[in-house]
């Protein structure tokens, strides 16, 4: 919080010119046909995205040309926001004249810095940015549907963060080489997590398979692991017996997760104990005093405490909330 | 192009009539009431005038209080945490009922009250975005301590049956509390005949000054301050009291409380012709049953078309409304309040809210019935999903 975030920002305020100009008359909306398909010698291709969580929908027509794979033709129709349409207008704006395979590398960062009055300034405010993804992915559905391919064939590998295209192995090296501790400096340093936050942790916008708050955790205990091998090795702790193990994260919820609880008047006790199949061990905590009933002890204590014994015990456990 | 103001529910322009009554309050008589010199003194009359017209507006009892402070929210934290340190926190009394339709300052409040261990019933409205008496009088257990229902919704209008709930939580022996934000000026409100012990509102809702607002409190009923530090309102609010807002809010209650048959019949009529014209149009749905609504109050769907895609094109020719969809809140979530009526996902990224005033004018009416049906030509034109 500071001076310029008290008075909290209008949503339109922060559209760029260009986005504004592009929602009140965009230029490619509407729809191709086979025969305009076959008057430009080439081949009609109709490909459909959504996000349902979003309420999003959009379809983009190309007309790709029989010899030569260029895009001679694109239009799109939406049912979204200002910015779903003005970014899928200028999507298809620059889809023209690329070839399929040019076509297939703009991403929605592409088309945001194309929407952009001044080099330096964002066309939409951080969390509108999650609606120019769709934008993106209508893209590699026309690509995949014009080559005859899956889609997922397509689609880069482990993303975690959508709208910021920020990988995974792009948020693991950023945490390795800096040092970092925090999802805050994880977001400064790759912006993953900078727009709709949706990919931070669980409960946000949208559901994601991979979240910053269990890489962090993850990628933090490996780096302790490997600086003082003296530590609890995680094959020595699915090893040890059963009171072992207890006696491990008892220790480890004294001195690391209760004294933080008990700051904001709450506390935990361990439940129960149980090793899966799938070679993880489950740790069944019940919630006391103000943890008790409150609604963000779900996401986010259950998250620090998890964190906090896979950094100390064992990235093998997962904490169950009971 | 003469801008058209359709979001009376958000906030409303001040009558003329009633800052002309503030005006004096700011160069001439800017005394502190609370002074014993002759600038204090005579401010202290205008002040018992607004108190009146206050009292009167809602109907309260001389032995009741209506505590002048900034803001429902503020009065809603005030009775909610109130609640939590005269009564949830040390007795048995561990729990709180209100519902899924609240305003967020209720509902942060009581999840701050389930931090300290109370335990919250939100119940839930049905299809109709209706909360019965029924429905309070089952949630209500020997342990609850307090109910907060509000009197009208402000995105649906719908008004709740107030009196009934209050007369359920009566009988039980239970305190209850109503946010009357949007139903002061829209229906009758009082409090002679609708035993609630709480009751807030803000002036500016109804055509009086932002930054100000009030806490009725019935005799009898208990509330420690929020604000500690100073013997105005009875030791029940710290803080010098905005003199011009009182003046403010003591003559737009007035204007509202006399204004209330035009509001039913001249409003409600303006409303409805608005919503027949948009009905009219394929596959538009309004939220809720008009009797049940207040008379200013308009809430539709429009199938196929996003609703900040819609303001925005409502915007561009100068009508202001709101929408409830997803994609235009600062968090992207859809309104909570839609979902808890159980609207389908659909309505929760189209609906738009179009909310009228007394300064609403036929032609204004006719022109935005115009205008919207341009913007539904046009975005559907661009909508897959239509």
């Amino acid at each position: 919080m500071a001076k310029n975030d008290l008075i909290g920002g209008s949503l339109w305020e922060q559209y760029s010119e260009k986005v504004s100009e592009r929602m009140n008359n965009p230029r490619h909306f509407g729809e191709l046909t086979e025969d305009d398909a076959k008057a430009m010698n080439g081949r009609l291709i109709i490909a459909n995205e959504g996000a349902e969580s979003c309420g999003d929908t959009v379809r983009l027509f190309w007309i790709v040309g029989n010899d030569d794979e260029v895009i001679k033709a694109a239009k799109f129709k939406s049912f979204g926001c200002g910015t779903a349409i003005a970014s899928t207008d200028m999507m298809a704006e620059m889809c023209i004249g690329k070839t399929v395979e040019e076509a297939t590398k703009i991403t929605n960062l592409d088309v945001e810095r194309a929407l952009r009055d001044t080099e330096d300034q964002a066309a939409v405010p951080p969390q509108k940015m999650h609606c120019s993804v769709m934008a993106y992915e209508v893209i590699k559905q026309a690509t995949a549907i014009y080559r005859n391919v899956d889609v997922a064939t397509l689609q880069e590998k482990d993303i975690v963060c959508e709208c910021a295209r920020v990988s995974l192995q792009m948020v693991e090296d950023a945490i390795r080489i800096n040092n970092l501790t925090t999802i805050e400096e994880i977001t400064a340093y790759t912006k993953a997590g900078a727009f709709c936050k949706s990919c931070i942790e669980p409960g946000g916008h949208e559901k994601r398979s991979i979240y910053l708050v269990d890489i962090l955790a993850r990628v933090r205990a490996e780096m302790e692991r490997a600086e003082n091998p003296e530590g609890v090795a995680e094959d020595d702790f699915a090893a040890f017996s059963i009171v072992k193990q207890i006696k491990l994260i008892e220790a480890a919820l004294d001195q690391y997760v209760r004294p933080a609880l008990a700051g904001d008047g709450g506390g935990l006790e361990l439940d129960d104990v149980r090793l899966a199949d799938d070679g993880l061990i489950y740790v069944h905590i019940k919630y006391q005093g103000s943890c008790k009933g409150c609604a963000g002890s779900t996401a986010g204590t259950r998250s620090f405490v998890q964190k906090s014994l896979q950094g100390t015990v064992s990235d093998k456990l997962r904490v169950v909330v009971e | 192009m003469d801008r058209i103001y359709l979001d009376n529910n958000a906030t409303t322009i001040v009558d003329p009539q009633v800052r002309e009554a503030m005006d004096p309050f700011y160069c001439q008589m800017y005394g502190n009431p609370n002074s014993l010199h002759s600038f204090g003194i005579e401010v202290r009359p205008h002040l018992h005038r607004a108190m009146e017209q206050l009292y009167t507006g809602i109907g309260a009892g001389d032995d009741d209080d209506i505590i002048v402070n900034s803001c429902a929210t503020e009065g809603n934290n005030t009775v909610i945490t109130g609640m939590y340190f005269s009564l949830l926190k040390d007795t048995r009394k561990k729990r709180v009922v209100t519902t899924q339709l609240e305003h967020p300052c209720i509902r942060e409040a009581c999840r701050f009250l389930e931090r300290q261990g109370v335990k919250v019933t939100y119940l839930a409205p049905d299809r109709q975005g209706m909360i019965t008496a029924q429905m309070v009088k089952e949630a209500i257990s020997d342990k609850t301590a307090l109910v907060s229902v509000m009197w009208a919704n402000n995105e649906t209008g719908i008004v709740l049956p107030i009196k009934e709930i209050a007369q359920v939580c009566k009988e039980a022996g239970v305190y209850c509390h109503t946010d009357a934000v949007q139903a002061i000026g829209k229906v009758p409100v009082n409090l002679q005949e609708v035993p609630v012990d709480y009751l807030t509102f803000s002036a500016h809702k109804f055509h009086g000054p932002k930054g100000v607002g009030g806490l009725f409190v019935r005799k009898g009923a208990m509330l420690p301050p929020l604000l500690h530090g100073g013997e105005q309102m009875g030791g029940h609010r710290a803080g010098t009291v905005d003199v011009a807002g009182l003046v403010g809010m003591g003559k737009a209650m007035e204007i509202a409380v006399d204004s209330l048959e035009f509001e039913n019949t001249e409003v409600r009529r303006l409303r409805d012709k608005l919503e027949d014209a948009l009905l009219q149009i394929d596959d538009v749905m309004s939220v809720g049953q008009r009797s049940l609504r207040t008379p200013n109050t308009l809430y539709v769907s429009v199938r196929g078309v996003e609703g900040e895609a819609f303001i925005w094109d409502l915007n561009q020719n100068g009508i202001a409304a709101s929408t409830g969809s997803a994609c235009a809140s600062e968090s992207l979530e859809a309104s909570p309040i839609l979902m808890a009526i159980g609207a389908d996902k659909e309505l929760a990224h189209t609906g738009v809210r179009l909310s009228l005033s007394r300064f609403t004018t036929e032609q204004e009416i006719d022109r935005t019935i115009e205008v919207i049906k341009h913007a539904v030509v046009r975005l559907r034109q661009m909508s897959t999903a239509y």
